[in-house]
């Protein structure tokens, strides 16, 4: 216990990156997460790390593309505008299969938007990157002790899987201040880079970090293989559960908006309504064997998120259309009020009887 | 019998793909033989471009990156803090270094990063078939200066080794030419002291190497060493732009 600290929601992913070896960031400012800038700032030149100000989000994600080759843990942070501008990298990165942790505090778009929290970057972060055939994995925190949890897992999967691994986070968790044990998840697994740019030192045949393929078939080849390897990471797709075993109405949420429908669903069934919660954890692979089965015995799913609707779709997917799904929705930076996902719940449930 | 040309243990036995008459297997070739005389292939890390030298990756001995295009001197940044002990280069056209890469460039300059800059500058885009550079020169025609280059609608071209060795990060900018055995023999004896530099720690060194797109200029190789000398050299002068060491 006394290793526990109050931190803001960013200066929890900043130190469990450091907690996780991470001794390279590069970063380029961008409310609401500078505060992660910040952190790095103040501690890397303290403990032998390099904090570097890139002159821009597309230099700073190309910086980690340099210093992942090199086999080292690295990250960069940025907030939705700046994360656009990553995707090239992102799509580089995945394509000479290097790892890296990325971290996105999201603000309300499209273009330069808000500066106000967001979710509606599920679709860039889930779906689409950057250019050409990938996957990220996605982590969802909810709460500080998870942003710093989470970030932890995020270098180890990134490693394992040779990927990128995103943390999707928004304004109002990287601005939130809670305890966190920070002595958790110290154990680091160490995987050998027999791959990394560290220097031939003249004993073996020299390493390349390369997504250049002029031969289609070979690269369609790659492509199928690195899929494969995304087989086994969909294992790993994990919801929390709450309240749901007996659940007519479920609600899925992810990050603030799951908070603000814990509160909401412990009103409902106050109320009488057998409602619960799935929140999932891991946002791409996205669980949906998870929703399935819940969609055997629900009756009706709401989706609470804070974007026009985009997680929405991969509930309507993962449950095969076969329950109605109401959307419970705000945007532009917007976060909704519990009384709206009590009134969406509620609605919910008298569809699911009709 | 002693053997008096080999050749560079740092270039792999793979034959290269440049055009017939293309400076960039001299480069090449001259990079590779600093690498030999500084005995520094183990420990060096290149980073290769987009454009005709993409595949530069293959050509040399040592571990390579492959960046984005303009982005390399980003790359050989995260590959030089992480690991300090190694040689970084970067090796970029001038579409690459000049146009989309420009901030990368501006800026690993202005840090001083400790790394090494091999720019190729052949006044033309080679790779996407001849496109108009930030280097082509005034009245130059290419793919999309048909008309030749106008500086009023198109802008002017942008002198590198000028512009770099304003800021105080670089340690080292030299230009030089491929059009004769002298300028040749200066060629490699500017990349050496690039190299040297880096080992030193000084900071920021590039080599502006003057070089021949026969290919998309449109002569044969000989003409096209011609031009070179003819219009290149006027507009590019030859020469020392910064030097630290010379400067205390
Ligand atoms: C983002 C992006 N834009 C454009 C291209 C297409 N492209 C490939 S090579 C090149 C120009 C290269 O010219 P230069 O750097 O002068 O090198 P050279 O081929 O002359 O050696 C361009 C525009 C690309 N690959 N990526
Ligand atoms: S197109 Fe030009 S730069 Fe490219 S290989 Fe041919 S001659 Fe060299």
């Amino acid at each position: 216990m006394a290793d526990k600290v109050l931190m803001k929601g960013n200066e929890a992913i900043a130190e469990a990156a450091l907690t996780a070896g991470c001794r390279h960031f590069f970063g380029y400012p961008i409310t609401p997460q500078t505060e992660i800038s910040a952190y790095m700032a103040k501690k890397m030149p303290k403990i032998g790390g390099t904090f570097l100000q890139a002159e821009s989000e597309i230099a700073a994600i190309n910086m980690v593309y340099g210093a992942s080759a090199a086999g080292v843990r690295t990250m960069t942070s940025s907030s939705s505008p700046g994360i656009s501008l990553k995707s090239e990298g992102l799509s580089y990165l995945a394509g000479a299969d290097l790892p890296a942790v990325i971290v996105n505090i999201q603000r309300g778009g499209p273009g330069l938007g808000g500066i106000r929290p967001s979710q509606s970057d599920y679709f860039q972060a889930t779906r689409a990157a950057g250019h050409g055939d990938f996957h990220m994995i996605v982590l969802a925190p909810t709460t500080v002790q998870e942003m710093f949890d989470l970030t932890i897992e995020a270098f180890d999967l990134a490693d394992r899987f040779r990927m990128t691994a995103m943390i999707l986070g928004d304004g109002m968790l990287g601005q939130v201040m809670e305890p966190v044990d920070i002595s958790k998840g110290k154990e680091q697994e160490v995987i050998e880079k027999d791959w990394a740019l560290t220097g031939t030192k003249n004993k073996r045949k020299h390493n390349l970090a390369n997504s250049l393929y002029l031969e289609a078939e070979e690269l369609e080849s790659l492509n199928i293989k690195r899929f494969e390897r995304y087989k086994q990471v969909e294992e790993l797709a994990r919801a929390e559960h709450y309240l749901t075993e007996d659940a007519d109405v479920i609600v899925v949420a992810y990050g603030i908006c799951a908070r603000i429908a814990k509160n909401a669903i412990d009103e409902a069934r106050e109320e009488g309504i057998k409602v619960g919660l799935i929140r999932p954890i891991t946002l791409w692979p996205f669980p949906k064997k998870d929703l399935l089965k819940a969609s055997e015995t629900a009756k009706a799913f709401v989706v609470v998120e804070m974007s026009m609707g985009q997680m929405i779709q991969d509930v309507e997917l993962s449950i095969r259309c076969s329950k109605p799904v109401l959307l419970c929705n705000r945007t532009g930076g917007m976060v909704p009020e519990p009384e709206e996902v009590i009134g969406a719940i509620r609605n919910a449930n008298q569809e699911g009887r009709s | 019998m002693e053997i008096v040309f080999d050749r560079p243990k740092a270039l792999t036995d793979i034959a290269n793909h440049y055009c017939p008459g293309c400076t960039h297997g001299i480069i090449h070739r001259l990079v590779a033989e600093v690498m030999d005389e500084l005995d520094i292939t183990g420990s060096t890390v290149g980073v290769a471009p987009v454009g005709c030298s993409v595949f530069a990756y293959n050509y040399f001995e040592c571990d390579m990156a492959q960046a984005a295009h303009g982005r390399a001197p980003a790359v050989a940044t995260g590959l030089k803090r992480a690991i300090p002990e190694n040689m970084v280069f970067t090796y970029q056209g001038d579409g690459d270094l000049a146009a989309i890469g420009t901030a990368e460039i501006v800026h690993a300059a202005a840090r001083g990063e400790n790394i090494t800059v091999i720019f190729v500058n052949n006044a033309i885009y080679g790779m996407t078939g001849g496109q108009m550079a930030p280097t082509t020169l005034p009245g130059q025609v290419t793919q999309t200066s048909p008309y030749g280059r106008d500086t009023v609608t198109a802008g002017h071209p942008i002198k590198v080794c000028e512009l770099l060795s304003t800021l105080e990060g670089t340690a080292y900018a030299e230009r030089v030419s491929l059009d004769s055995v002298k300028n040749i023999r200066n060629a490699k004896k500017a990349i050496k002291k690039a190299f040297e530099y880096q080992q030193a720690k000084k900071g920021f060194s590039i080599v502006e190497l003057l070089s021949t797109c026969s290919t998309n200029w449109g002569l044969e190789p000989v003409e096209a060493m011609k031009w070179l000398q003819d219009n290149m050299l006027p507009f590019y002068p030859l020469g020392v732009y910064k030097d630290k060491e010379a400067e205390v």
